[in-house]
């Protein structure tokens, strides 16, 4: 992991929603917490010193429960709501430094979004819906026509180019979300609750076209959720906000295997663990092989769980993508892989 | 105790001299300034007089057809259209066709003054609420005021006829539409603006492509009613001169004619009941969007 390059930095970000927020800033520098400052003050801490280091060609997923700051956070990043103090560095540039023109170029070139409620233009037919990001840069129309056409077939929607969003379905409508945020190329992609408000059949097919456009486009994903079992299915990381605050940020195994406070545990006590935990997180490492079969290090517990099963006593082997022995397993391992774990640190209520 | 029964009003005297001071002091303005606003509107009335000599000088089998067409394409409804025709027949045949022509010349030329300076107005009132603060009881004020109350000082400016008859017409028909429009633009989904502005959409892209687009529905039910409080201005605004099926009705009035009066004043009914339903239809066939999938 520690050959990623970096393409998003978010440093010391604070946003406090008030009349007054730079005193109220100062206030929330020297420690007071959410509850405190609005009684104080007047104000709502928004977000509470966010750092966070986005890698390029990664979904990332942000979440959280509801209040928690995640859709504020994902809205600094293209600047819909501008932050109280702080930076957010993409490409070299700290787009808060960015004129009004200039954040127009980039939000243009360089940035899409798909909203929660589709927020889809309900008087352009979904041709114009798609071509919309590219039609308002000033391109020729037979090119960005062309462009849309290609993609409302890659998500299923040949056909509809001539409908207006109100005769779709949800899960249709969100389909042209995606196809409007993918036509502009832009290499970041925001996603705000995407999939929230459709069906779970329905979001589990989204979930997978997203996983297939994401393999051979390698955007870099901003993804919010409040789900955990969908942060799980697509995050490459996870990080998770409580009140306006960065609680962990980390690989999804880590979160399940190593929730940092209570609030974290509560979030992930009712996953199904063995559909979710690899072998990589709960292997002996070694490089010498075992008597058992060899596995290859993604595999979930539950598969392992029927391997192991035909021969409890002989312990598999663990192998990494490229062929190399990395670790062992025993049925213990397992066991222990099932516990649920205890909160590590301080002891967080909340 | 008399302060208690009593309202301590003014001095008689005093009252007098202020009511004096005010009307001396318009008065003065109006023979310093009048003839230059009346310049200033010199265009305004040369634009009436074309269209009330063009709609009473082009022979009325063309006026007939042209409406009917303008009806088709506003309702695409048969039943409106054979309202139309056998209405302005009727209309004719009663020898108003002239009185209408000018009535159709005063709501049309109002209708779009109203219209190009009701519309930016309502766009400034939504675009920013310092804005709406000013103009929402400026609005208020001409929607309440009695007519009569304003006919004096634009009589005094411009002295009687048809522009300060324009004038009077627009004063009382302006704030549905502008209302209208700042309403419209105001109920825009916020979270479909967001996109536009995720998109990198300028300033005037949202407002052209987006808002306005999407509140036309709403603009359009102000300009139906600014039509229809415009036609209901016609007999006020034939007493300082304007031409018209007004005329006709206040001269029924002051002498007693039951037949002059109910005919005139069914033909504006008439009017006003034909440009409702065919604006009306308009403004529904504009939100094709929102139609739900039907096959």
């Amino acid at each position: 992991m520690s050959n990623q390059e970096i393409l998003i930095k978010i440093n010391h970000l604070f946003k406090i929603f008030g009349n007054n927020p730079n005193d109220a800033l100062e206030l929330v520098k020297k420690g007071i917490g959410k509850d405190e400052l609005l009684e104080k003050s007047n104000a709502v801490l928004g977000l509470n010193n966010i750092n966070l280091n986005i890698n390029k060609g990664q979904i990332q997923v942000i979440m959280g429960l509801s209040g928690s700051g995640k859709s504020t956070l994902i809205r600094h990043l293209n600047r819909l709501i501008e932050p109280t103090s702080g930076e957010i560095v993409i490409n070299d540039t700290n787009i808060l430094d960015l004129s009004s023109k200039e954040l127009v170029q980039f939000r243009q070139s360089h940035m899409s979004m798909v909203f929660q409620k589709f927020a889809l233009f309900p008087h352009k037919t979904i041709l114009q819906n798609v071509g919309y990001g590219l039609s308002i840069q000033g391109i020729a129309k037979d090119i960005w026509v062309e462009k849309s056409i290609k993609w409302i077939n890659r998500v299923g929607l040949d056909g509809y180019e001539n409908y207006f969003p109100g005769q779709l379905s949800g899960g249709m409508q969100q389909r042209v979300g995606l196809a409007r945020a993918l036509a502009t190329d832009a290499e970041i992609l925001l996603m705000d609750e995407a999939f929230s408000a459709l069906d779970p059949l329905i979001r589990s097919e989204m979930q997978t076209i997203l996983l297939d456009l994401q393999n051979e486009l390698h955007k870099t994903i901003i993804f919010i959720t409040h789900d955990l079992d969908e942060a799980l299915k697509i995050g490459d990381r996870i990080a998770i906000l409580r009140d306006g605050s960065m609680i962990q940020d980390s690989d999804p195994q880590n979160i399940i295997m190593n929730p940092i406070d209570d609030y974290v545990s509560d979030f992930i006590k009712d996953i199904n663990r063995a559909r979710v935990i690899q072998a990589k997180s709960i292997m002996t490492p070694t490089n010498t092989k075992s008597s058992g079969p060899v596995i290859p290090n993604n595999m979930v517990l539950e598969d392992i769980l029927q391997i192991m099963s035909d021969a409890p006593t002989k312990p598999v082997t663990i192998e990494n993508s490229k062929g190399k022995i990395v670790g062992k397993i025993e049925i213990t391992n397992l066991i222990e892989g099932m516990k649920r774990p205890k909160s590590q640190g301080t002891n967080i209520t909340g | 105790m008399d302060w208690f029964f009593e309202f301590p009003e003014m001095e008689r005297s005093g009252l007098r001299d202020f009511k004096k001071s005010i009307d001396f002091a318009f008065r003065e303005f109006s023979r310093s300034y009048g003839e230059n606003i009346e310049n200033f509107f010199e265009p305004l009335l040369m634009f009436l007089v074309w269209f009330e000599k063009l709609f009473i000088n082009t022979p009325w089998p063309i006026i007939i057809v042209s409406i009917l067409l303008l009806a088709w394409f506003g309702s695409r409804s048969i039943p409106i259209l054979i309202g139309t025709l056998v209405s302005f027949l009727i209309i004719g045949y009663f020898g108003m066709w002239e009185d209408t022509m000018s009535t159709l010349a005063i709501i049309l030329v109002s209708t779009i003054l109203c219209i190009s300076i009701g519309i930016p107005t309502g766009i400034a009132m939504a675009r920013s609420d310092r804005v709406q603060t000013i103009v929402v009881p400026i609005l208020d004020v001409m929607q309440t005021i009695p007519s009569f109350v304003y006919l004096i000082p634009v009589v005094m400016l411009l002295g009687i006829g048809k522009v300060p008859g324009l004038i009077a017409v627009c004063i009382y028909a302006i704030p549905p539409v502008v209302r209208l429009t700042n309403l419209g633009i105001r109920l825009v989904d916020k979270a479909v603006l967001e996109a536009a502005d995720s998109f990198g959409a300028n300033y005037w892209q949202k407002l052209f492509g987006v808002q306005i687009p999407l509140a036309l529905p709403t603009i359009f039910a102000g300009i139906n009613q600014t039509i229809m409080m415009a036609l209901a201005m016609v007999v006020i605004a034939s007493m300082i001169g304007v031409k018209g099926l007004g005329l006709p009705v206040l001269r029924a009035v002051s002498n007693q004619y039951l037949a002059l009066g109910l005919m005139n004043g069914l033909a504006i009914v008439v009017l006003a009941i034909i440009f409702d339903r065919v604006t009306q239809k308009f403004g529904l066939r504009m939100q094709e969007h929102r139609k739900e999938i039907k096959d």
